[in-house]
């Protein structure tokens, strides 16, 4: 099998030969084929947004993704969620020495894919092999920039008491799908990473009434909500019962003793909207294929002591705090 | 059956809150004992206390296994950590407790060999495959986990591995409910008696409690409905001054309890007394490895350097694991003591007291 060697990412001909019949052969486009030091891009003084992740997922290939779809999708939902209109991305490879030739043809179709659904190109990128050990198989880093819609408002500090809460489908599906794929539970599931670009279902609902976006990635929906609160000043309250779970992740959650309020996902997003158009916003995210699931959990309070609280099914109520240290399982 | 939901329905927990306050509303203050860290983490999950009357106090109780592992311990295992070609093999709730000058977060950040497991056969299968080191597992827990360690060195046995080990640290829980209620210091009014440990250890043994020193105790499952409708029963034996064993986890927890567990952990461990942190030792209250089994014990077949454990200044994690003071009494909780930064192991573990205090700060 061909197999990545220091020599790929040694500038000389295999380099060349590499980026030619693998990166350009399936991330063509204008901006990239020029092959310059930097993509040139005309911005006409509009309103820019620009981001950058680094990505180093263990496994790199789970169900319902890989590495490369998130390397994406990761960058195009933050600039999203900033109400920018994802366009270009940059992407760096690392690669351990000894990599599968076919596994980077298959990151690099996912890539191909996933910037196909979400409308943006590859317009520069970088290419590095190191000695094995010295990296895990492969990290990915993206960086992005996308135009500011001109109906988007989106601040922090427009946050009031009264507003309310949407998150766009299940939650946990990404840390559930990722903590299966390593295979060390021997536990077998259908479930899927909800990893997905989420500039589609952002652009169709974009408008001044929505105050504030986020998509709850590592520390999971629990953390994203106490970053809000943190910065906006007032307290936030959710209903657990209104809150999406598929039954495999909480059934994984309750074996292990995880909470899926504190799981990763990659394709969700939480909006902070004005109480007036909760309804109108919530309906036309059900329209698209990646808010079907959309739900109202919560609201934004009254009250300034910057917590978040929890509604619990059975009519209780506790704090819900951000994540300390690493999620663990409990002993019993 | 669906799945859980079932316990955790709203119009019960409802109906059963209602029962509660009816039943509470003759009482004077009323001090409730859930022995088992699992029911303390449920009671805190689920915001348990808010469907409570003031008159009835729940105070947590020793069954948290982390939390009454000593200081010594984790030094201990901390000194394993630190041997050549050792892996320990762990619990992943013992991770962040603070030993006197580390813990094994702090080992393993140093590139020492601690693999967190999900049951001690994990532990054993490391073992297996890695001939050329020796895997110490940390046996910590109560009658709930002490069987399923019996059970992987029943199988190391078996396969004749020279390289597994275990440092035995595991407790029973009946001497220490005795010896709470002798203490005198706790004023108790009923047992809210673990699920799973129950489960193994079956109905009788709570007899001594009920009968001897007259305090209620019943057993009661995990879920919030389960916890509800178990308060709500001692709330009624209170009421009418009884004492008696009653079991509400049906479903689960048998008389005689599970005989095969009982006969597997009377094999492969002897009763020994232990040291329970911030209580201090409790005669016959520990298990360690019986002689059939000595040489899986890690505690023989290694030399540690001598460690000279540090108290813990100012932490009263001791009288909060006795039910004496709630965590709000500590000068140290919140302040310079919380989940992110623990000094004592109730804040560390999320079945802690003063973790699950922590979650409910005003």
């Amino acid at each position: 099998m061909k197999k990545i060697t220091l020599a790929h990412g040694s500038g000389g001909t295999l380099m060349h030969d590499l980026i030619k019949d693998l990166f350009l052969k399936h991330l063509d486009n204008p901006f990239l084929n020029r092959l310059g030091d930097s993509a040139l891009i005309d911005t006409r003084k509009k309103k820019i947004a620009y981001t950058t992740d680094s990505f180093v997922v263990n496994p790199i290939f789970f169900p319902g993704g890989d590495i490369g779809k998130l390397a994406v999708c990761g960058t195009v939902n933050d600039l999203a969620v900033c109400g920018a209109r994802p366009q270009y991305l940059s992407c760096g490879m690392i690669v351990e020495e000894g990599f599968d030739y076919t596994d980077l043809e298959k990151i690099t179709l996912s890539i191909k894919a996933a910037c196909r659904q979400s409308g943006v190109n590859i317009v520069t990128g970088d290419f590095k092999v190191v000695e094995k050990g010295a990296a895990d198989k492969i990290f990915i880093n993206t960086s992005g920039v996308g135009e500011v819609f001109e109906k988007a408002h989106l601040s922090i500090s427009r946050i009031r008491p009264g507003d309310k809460i949407i998150v766009s489908g299940p939650i946990g599906d990404h840390g559930a799908a990722v903590l299966l794929a390593r295979g060390e539970l021997k536990f077998r599931s259908r479930l899927l990473s909800d990893c997905a670009p989420l500039s589609g279902l952002i652009s169709s609902i974009i408008c001044r009434d929505i105050k504030f976006m986020r998509d709850p990635t590592r520390g999971g929906l629990a953390t994203t909500l106490n970053e809000i609160s943190l910065a906006s000043g007032y307290n936030i309250s959710i209903d657990e019962s209104c809150i999406p779970v598929r039954g495999p992740v909480m059934a994984l959650c309750e074996i292990l003793g995880l909470d899926p309020l504190y799981m990763a996902n990659e394709g969700r997003v939480i909006l902070i909207v004005s109480s007036g158009s909760a309804s109108r916003i919530l309906s036309r995210m059900r329209r698209h294929t990646l808010g079907r699931a959309s739900r109202i959990i919560g609201e934004v309070e009254r009250r300034r002591t910057k917590r978040v609280y929890l509604k619990t099914m059975v009519g209780g109520a506790r704090i819900l705090d951000m994540l300390m240290g690493e999620q663990l399982p409990r002993i019993c | 059956m669906k799945y859980i939901d079932e316990f955790r329905d709203n119009k019960i927990a409802k109906h059963l809150s209602r029962a509660i306050f009816d039943r509470a509303r003759p009482l004077k203050s009323v001090n409730l004992m859930e022995v088992c860290g699992t029911h303390t983490m449920s009671i805190c999950k689920f915001g348990i206390r808010r469907l409570l009357p003031e008159n009835i106090n729940l105070i947590s109780g020793p069954g948290c296994p982390v939390c009454v592992t000593p200081k010594a311990y984790i030094d201990t295992a901390v000194e394993f950590s630190r041997l050549p070609g050792i892996i320990v093999g762990t619990f992943g709730d013992m991770m962040r407790v603070p030993g006197s000058y580390s813990s094994l977060t702090e080992e393993r950040s140093k590139g020492r060999s601690v693999k967190v497991v999900y049951s001690a056969l994990d532990a054993v299968e490391i073992a297996e495959k890695n001939p050329g080191k020796k895997c110490v597992f940390l046996g910590i827990g109560f009658e709930t986990t002490s069987p399923t360690v019996a059970a992987s060195l029943l199988y190391a046995k078996k396969k004749r591995l020279k390289n597994f080990f275990v440092y035995p640290g595991h407790k029973v829980i009946m001497p220490a409910m005795k010896a709470l209620v002798e203490d005198g210091e706790v004023n108790i009014h009923g047992f809210l008696c673990p699920a799973h440990v129950s489960a193994i250890i079956g109905t009788i043994p709570y007899g001594i409690i009920t009968e001897k020193y007259k305090i209620p105790c019943v057993i009661a499952g995990f879920e919030p409905i389960d916890i509800l409708q178990g308060i709500l029963m001692l709330v009624g034996q209170i009421g009418s001054k009884h004492s008696k064993v009653e079991n509400q986890y049906k479903r689960v927890v048998k008389r005689s309890g599970n005989k095969k567990a009982l006969d597997l952990m009377a094999r492969v461990f002897s009763v020994e007394d232990s040291e329970w942190r911030g209580i201090g030792m409790i005669p016959k209250s520990g298990l360690t490895l019986s002689k059939a089994y000595a040489r899986f014990n890690a505690r023989n077949a290694f030399s540690l350097p001598h460690i000279k454990t540090r108290p813990d200044k100012g932490c009263i994690c001791g009288s909060v694991l006795k039910g004496v003071n709630t965590p709000l009494d500590c000068r140290l909780f919140g302040r310079t003591c919380t989940p992110e930064k623990p000094i004592g192991a109730c804040m560390v573990s999320s079945e802690g007291t003063c973790a699950a205090y922590y979650q409910m700060r005003p």
